[in-house]
């Protein structure tokens, strides 16, 4: 199932040992379900807590007196304006106002940020970060770390019964608790939850520890996708491409309002330009009617039998228990309960434009 | 006293009297995880061996079941439209797929036995 050429995760022993079944994802060769399997895997995320090995993905870390100034023409963002320990989901755009990689940044001090990049677009990122960093004085660092998610309402239990505690971290925010470890209050699964980036030997250290906990599973790749499309949250690559930009993604909110008006980051004019026209297809939250599930690529109409959009991901959710998916529809059909038609295989399936997410957000904002 | 066989595919096929009784192994439903749709066919249908008779639905992904076989479908599995999960916990017996009348019984002869199946998985 995997190439030959696929990047190999540092603690890849302990996953064999855990019996999961790998697949190639992003380059990666990478865990996609353990024993429990994708449905207990998933369930158990959102009662107690799944630990998920993401070390695909890359974190950056952004130094120097511009920084700031750096981040701020490489992303829509207002870098100056973050609190110390703040993190911000943001963007790479290009010239377009495309997006070529969502990030999360979180401030570390006055000049040091750091950057998470998806695993995909982890060697683009760095060259294009590499590229504008020439013209400011600010280092680019890709950190050579494990990467771990701990998620679910018992995550912040099972961290403090292996010494970690995360009392008044909250949701979006990101500190260094030990040295070369960064750990963030923030997931991709809708839940309450952690990321910690750390040395490898820290981090077969601290697996060791979670596993010792019953309430901790190993949770692979395919649940890690069922969980962030119930939580309504994007797959780059998918959901969001460099062809989508922000506002057809619906993701302004993550672009702070005085930024839109007056940033000097790239893509700005063609943000701008797309916002005044208004977009012509926007990202939507899909429901099926039954229990098929469309998936991504599926081609969506309107009941007069016209295009109406595409389908971009696409699966069951197990704790939704119904179908749920995620695409692009005409604006004017964008409208929760808007009735359109899949055509799956040759049949066409009622799907209702459904607002996201389609299971809550339990989040730990204060 | 039915005979089962096995296809490179992972099916298997038990029949008795010209019909087949026709599921996916152990194997397969492990491979393919938690079912969780499976689109069954209408009887009466007429397949081609290599047709796709069924698409079983996982979580994460959508798989064709092909007709190991030439003939006509004479039952659907109906049990498994409100419980799809039956393929992944009795994969050979409970959560077979569909019945289908042989259009030609000498095709059988292509097909794997149980023993030569379990060498082909390894």
């Amino acid at each position: 199932m995997t190439g030959d050429n696929d990047k190999h995760l540092p603690l890849e022993d302990i996953h064999k040992a855990a019996g999961a079944r790998f697949g190639a994802f992003a380059g990666w060769s990478m865990p996609l379900t353990y024993p429990a399997g994708v449905m207990k895997e998933h369930l158990h995320t959102r009662e107690h807590v799944g630990l998920f090995d993401i070390s695909h993905m890359k974190l950056f870390e952004v130094s120097g007196p511009e920084a700031v100034a750096l981040l701020n023409r490489a992303c829509p963002l207002d870098a100056g304006s973050l609190e110390t320990s703040q993190s911000k989901l943001s963007f790479f755009l290009n010239e377009a106002g495309g997006i070529l990689d969502d990030l999360i940044v979180t401030r570390l001090g006055d000049t040091r940020f750091m950057v998470v990049a998806n695993a995909g677009n982890a060697v683009a990122d760095e060259k294009h970060l590499r590229a504008l960093a020439t013209g400011f004085d600010v280092k680019v660092e890709p950190l050579e770390r494990v990467f771990l998610a701990i998620q679910g309402p018992e995550a912040w239990a099972a961290l403090s019964r292996a010494g970690i505690e995360t009392g008044s971290l909250l949701f979006m925010h990101g500190v260094e608790p030990r040295k070369n470890w960064f750990m963030s209050r923030s997931g991709y699964t809708g839940e309450d939850g952690f990321e910690i980036g750390l040395p490898e030997a820290d981090a077969r250290e601290l697996v060791a520890k979670l596993l010792d906990d019953e309430r901790v599973l190993w949770i692979g790749l395919a649940a890690r996708d069922s969980l962030r499309l119930e939580a309504g949250l994007c797959l780059h690559g998918q959901d969001i491409t460099p062809e989508t930009d922000p506002a057809a993604a619906a993701l302004m909110w993550a672009i702070p309002k005085e930024i839109r008006a007056s940033g000097t980051f790239i893509g700005a004019g063609a943000l701008r330009a797309a916002v005044e026209r208004g977009s012509a297809q926007k990202r939507v939250g899909l429901k099926p009617e039954g229990r098929q599930p469309v998936r991504a690529g599926v081609a969506l109409f309107d009941a007069d039998g016209n295009p109406a959009g595409h389908v971009t991901s696409g699966g069951f959710g197990p704790s939704a228990d119904h179908p749920v998916a995620m695409g692009y529809v005409a604006t004017s059909l964008a409208k929760p309960g808007t009735r359109l038609f899949a055509d799956v295989r040759g049949t066409k399936i009622p799907i209702d434009i459904n607002s996201l997410p389609f299971t809550p957000h339990r989040y730990r904002k204060g | 006293m039915a005979k089962t066989y096995f296809t490179s595919d992972h099916e298997w096929l038990s029949v008795e009297a010209g019909i087949a009784t026709v599921g996916i192994t152990d194997y397969a439903q492990e491979q393919l995880g938690d079912l969780v749709f499976v689109e069954l066919p209408e009887p009466g249908r007429k397949l081609a061996k290599g047709d796709t008779a069924v698409v079983v639905e996982s979580v994460k992904a959508a798989s064709d079941v092909y007709a190991p076989v030439d003939g006509e479908i004479t039952e659907a599995n109906g049990t498994l439209s409100s419980d799809p999960s039956l393929v992944n916990s009795a994969a050979s017996g409970a959560g077979w797929l569909w019945k289908m009348k042989l259009a030609d019984e000498s095709q059988l002869a292509g097909l794997m036995d149980e023993a030569a199946y379990k060498a082909h998985i390894g």
